[in-house]
This record gives structure tokens, sequence and C-alpha cells, in this order.
């Protein structure tokens, strides 16, 4: 979907900014004092297993309130050294992270893995090693690309929190495969359909799944560059693996398969409404006008998400319904 | 008619009484959405040649925020003037480049129409409905964004052979309680001329028309219409709308006819 490549690549960017954008936010954004969690001790931070542990970001879209904190990241301690998965939103939540840590293993970090390529994931990056950091191909080119149109667009929208944030794109090409390490066998996991590339980590020793924005729970998905039947795909192989404990990109921790459920009900019900407003002739502004079923009445962000992702998936449905070619 | 009266009171040539009446009417109504600094050039470039109001009647739907720059859809519905003589319908971006969206001429159709278009950042959409007795009657409506989205290259450009579909239509005819509709699309890259290094290149008039070949709508898109552009239209007492054709700004000429 995304058209990384040559002359589009100054378009991508410019989609981009509309990707996140809740672009009203930018003056305010400048004027409020953000909340930063500055020091490791004001995060959300969870033991799922031993030695292994999660950073819980907010169920919220990116605010200066929130300073950027709404994303989960991970990380496996091992004695030969510690993984971590995801580095949050800016340079800030980034050191806090790491300092959350450093006081939990005195192990060196060896990898810091970037599960996709959006901001709230991986702005983190500059307060780990640069040798460490790796992600999967795609990813790498689409943080190149766009990363710092991304970056530009949480200014606006967190405001003073991204303080000196800068993109930091992974050297290492990551591998799909196992790594053993310290006791742990870690399976590093290549799928997608969230984005272009989503990495999946799964620890088989502790039974821990780190799924990144494959799944989300107890809050809406996002969808600006999803593919939504590599997305379902990727959901069924994660529901194959016989994991113990999840760690969602967004929501709380999970020990079941709640959390795959909903990401795939929500993305079944939004091709389905899509398509029926198509064939009904329906355009954009009578979409973004329906109103929301039941099931989805408590969910956070749920009527957000959903216009947005009008946006984003209703005009190549509405093609195919007027029977255009692409 | 006030300056009219007083013209007369004084004993001017009827003439003058004119001219005083006709700058009266040309003073700039309150704009609703507030001073948004562009209101004044607007009305003197586009809604020029009579009184101009602010109408409730004319609606221009837009989402409060862009999420694509790109592709903001637009819906502008005049028909609640019923029984007022549309002329046609001009429809700007105050804080576009290119200020001009498009026009619409609904001589068969009812006076609707949806489609999308590219901001460059937030602005005000407007929409004039020009009656036959010169009136302009205005609706309003602001979008959000981040913007760019006007000088961006398209996408389509980008994919290799995007010439060989270019200026395909792909309509279907929508029926339903409240009225049939007409929703249609053409594969068009729609540059505005404000990327570097390409010029502008857009679909500049479409004809859409009925079984009996007459003309029951025009529309003369400009450069901020969204690329591969779609457009909705609500046929009231149309019975079927068979033909639309139309040409770009290089003389490439479009057509297509419905099943």
């Amino acid at each position: 979907m995304l058209k990384i490549a040559g002359r589009s690549a100054c378009q991508a960017a410019v989609r981009l900014l509309g990707a996140c954008a809740c672009g009203v936010l930018a003056g305010v954004a400048l004027s409020l004092a953000a909340t930063v969690p500055a020091t490791a001790a004001e995060l959300d931070i969870r033991e799922v297993a031993p030695g292994t542990w999660a950073l819980i970001g907010q169920t919220e879209d990116l605010s200066p309130q929130n300073a950027g904190n709404i994303a989960n990241a991970g990380f496996i301690a091992t004695p030969e050294g510690v993984v971590v998965i995801d580095t949050s939103a800016s340079k800030a939540l980034g050191e806090a992270w790491r300092a959350a840590i450093a006081a939990r293993s005195p192990a060196p970090i060896v990898h810091v893995f970037n599960t996709h390529l959006h901001p709230d994931h991986m702005l983190g990056n500059q307060a780990f090693p640069a040798e460490v950091l790796a992600t999967l191909p795609a990813t790498r080119q689409a943080m190149h690309d766009v990363g710092e149109a991304f970056n530009d667009n949480l200014y606006r929208m967190v405001g003073a929190a991204m303080k000196g944030t800068h993109v930091v794109v992974p050297a290492t090409v990551a591998q799909a495969g196992v790594l053993e390490l310290g006791g742990n066998r870690i399976r590093v996991i290549a799928l997608q359909g969230h984005s272009a590339a989503d990495l999946a980590v799964f620890d088989e020793t502790t039974g821990v799944l780190f799924t990144g924005d494959l799944v989300f729970w107890q809050r809406a998905p996002t969808t600006p560059h999803a593919d939504l039947v590599r997305w379902r795909e990727s959901l069924a192989a994660l529901a194959a693996l016989l994991f113990r404990h999840m760690v969602p990109g967004h929501g709380p921790l999970l020990e079941d398969r709640r959390g795959i459920d909903m990401t795939r009900r929500w993305l079944d019900w939004l091709e389905a409404t899509f398509v029926r407003a198509a064939e009904a002739g329906l355009d954009m502004n009578d979409v973004l006008a329906l109103p929301l079923p039941d099931e989805w009445a408590g969910l956070p962000l749920a009527v957000s998400e959903y216009r947005r992702s009008v946006a984003h998936l209703y005009p190549a449905i509405e093609r195919r319904v007027l029977g255009g070619t692409p | 008619m006030k300056p009219h009266l007083i013209a007369l009171k004084h004993g001017l040539p009827v003439t003058l009484a004119c001219v005083f009446a006709a700058s009266a009417a040309a003073q700039t109504p309150v704009d609703p959405l507030g001073d948004r600094g562009r209101w004044a050039d607007m009305q003197r470039q586009f809604y020029q040649g009579g009184e101009i109001t602010f109408d409730p009647r004319v609606r221009v739907e837009v989402p409060p925020t862009a999420e694509d720059a790109m592709n903001v859809p637009v819906a502008v519905d005049a028909r609640a003037l019923a029984g007022e003589a549309i002329e046609r319908i001009v429809v700007v971006a105050d804080y576009n480049p290119i200020l001009k969206v498009l026009e619409f001429e609904p001589t068969g159709v009812a006076p609707y129409l949806a489609f999308r278009i590219k901001v460059q950042q937030s602005t005000p959409v407007r929409a004039g409905v020009k009656l036959r007795d010169g009136r302009w009657l205005v609706g309003s409506a602001i979008v959000n964004s981040q913007g760019g989205g006007c000088t961006a290259p398209s996408t389509g450009r980008g994919v290799a052979g995007w010439e060989r579909t270019l200026n395909t239509v792909s309509a279907r005819q929508f029926s339903s309680a409240a009225g049939d509709r007409l929703r249609f699309s053409v594969l068009h890259p729609m540059d505005t001329g404000l990327a570097n290094g390409i010029p502008a290149f857009f679909i500049d008039e479409l004809n859409i028309r009925d079984a009996e070949g007459r003309t029951v709508a025009r529309i003369w898109p400009a450069e901020p219409v969204s690329e591969n552009p779609v457009f909705t239209l609500e046929l009231a007492g149309v019975q079927r709308v068979t033909q639309i054709d139309g040409r770009d700004n290089n003389g490439n000429k479009l057509l297509g006819s419905l099943r």
C-alpha cells in the first residue's frame, strides 16, 4: 500500500503525516506543559514471567498529557544478555525505559528489536546502543523513508516531551529464527499485515509472546498501513503458538487468545462494514457518519480509529465495488 | 434597497441609483466561520455579479480532521434549495495554493455532489450556489489538516503503466428508497503542477448524460480534486444515466457507458 521507492517516497511521507494526524493539536501541544514520565519509576512496568517484563503504555491517542507513552514494549533478561522489544515514542521515554531495564538486570543489552515502523514503538531507539538495534528489512526501509515525517508529526501531537528526538534506523537486519541466549530459546517471527513487516518475539522457554501491533487488546486497532488479508493470516499464525503470556502492542497483558480474537473481529467488522457501505453506494462522508455497533461501545478509541480506518481502507474497497482497476 | 430610495429623494439619475444599489449588495457579508482572512478575496474572485448570502440550506460536509490530506471527502448538498433556479455551484478552498476546486452544473439532477480533494493546510471549503437571478447562496465548512496534499506527486505515477489505464471510467447506479444515486470514478493522476517537475495534468470537463443523450449534469474539476476522482450524484427525476464523457487539460478524451 505504501509506496516507498523513488518519486513516490515524498508522497508517502506526506500521506503519513496524515496517517497519525489529529491535526488540531498542534498549537495546544506547544502551550501545555507535558506530564512526561521522565523517570523509570513513572512507567507502568509489569513482570510477565521470571526475568521477563513489559512496559504498558496508556490506551489513548498521542497527546501532550501522555507524552507519547501509548505503546507497549518488553524485555527478556538472561544472564548472557538482555533482549529488548520496542523502545517507546521519544528520546525521553527511551531513556526512562532503558533505565528501568538496567534497574532490573545487570546484563548487557544484546538485541533491541523494533516490531514495526510506527513511531510510538521506535522513536526511543536513540537511548539504546546503535549496534544492537535490529528490525525486518521492510521496516528499515520505511523508517529510513518516512521516519522523520513521523517524528515531525509526533512533535505536533505530543509537543515538548519529544525534545531532542530523532529517528535512528537499525543498522542490522533482523533474521527470523531461533536465538539461544542464556538458557532461553527465543523465536523471532517475521509476519505482516498491520504494516509491511511485523516482527513478533516468542520466548519458548517462558511462553511469553510479544506480538507488536498485530494484536490490540482493550484498545481499537490502527490501520494506516494495514493489509487485512495478511493481517488475518498473521493472527492465525500467532494463535497457533502455544504461548502462556501475551504482551500485545497496545493494551493490558493477556494469558489467552482474547486479544487475537478481538483484533480479528474488529478487522472483519471493518471490512464487512465498508463492503456493505460501498455496495449501498455510500460516499466517504456517509461512511464516516455511520454509528458503531454496541459491541464496540466500551472500546477505547473505537470511534476515532473507525474514522481513521475509513480514510485508510474505504477508497480501495469502493473502487473494487465500482469495478475499477487500481 | 435603501440606497435606491435615498437616491430618488435626492433626485439623482436612475442609472446612478442603480450603481449605488449594486455596490451596497456587493458588500462583504459576515463570514459565519469567523474572521478567516481570505473570504473577501474568495468573494471577489469567484462569487461576483450578484448579492451574496451565507445560507444554511447550502451544506458543505467535511470531516473535522483530514486523516489523509490527499483524499479529503467533501459533499456539497443544496437540495434544501428546492424551488430556487440554480445555474451552477462553485466550490473553493480558501487556503489551498490553487483555490478553485470545481464547478458543477446540476441541469437535470439534484444539487448534490460528493467528491474528494487535496488540501495543503487547514482551510475553509466553500460552495457558492449561483441562482439564475444572479444571487449567490454560500455554504462553508472548515477542515483541519496537517496538509501537504497539493504539492506531492500522485501515487499512480509511481506505478508503471499508469498511462494504459488513464481516463478509465467505472460507474454504477444505486437504487434506494431515497432515490437513485450515481457513483463513478475516473483513473487520472490529477497532478496539480505544484510537485517538482510534474506539470498540471487534470480532468477539466465531465458530462453526465441520460438515455436520450441529454446532459443532466456537468462538472468542471480543477487541480485540487483528488487523484482517481470519485463522484457521487443524486439523480432526482433522471431515469437512467447511460454515459459519462469528458476530457483532461491535455485534450485526452474519456468516455464511459453504464451497463
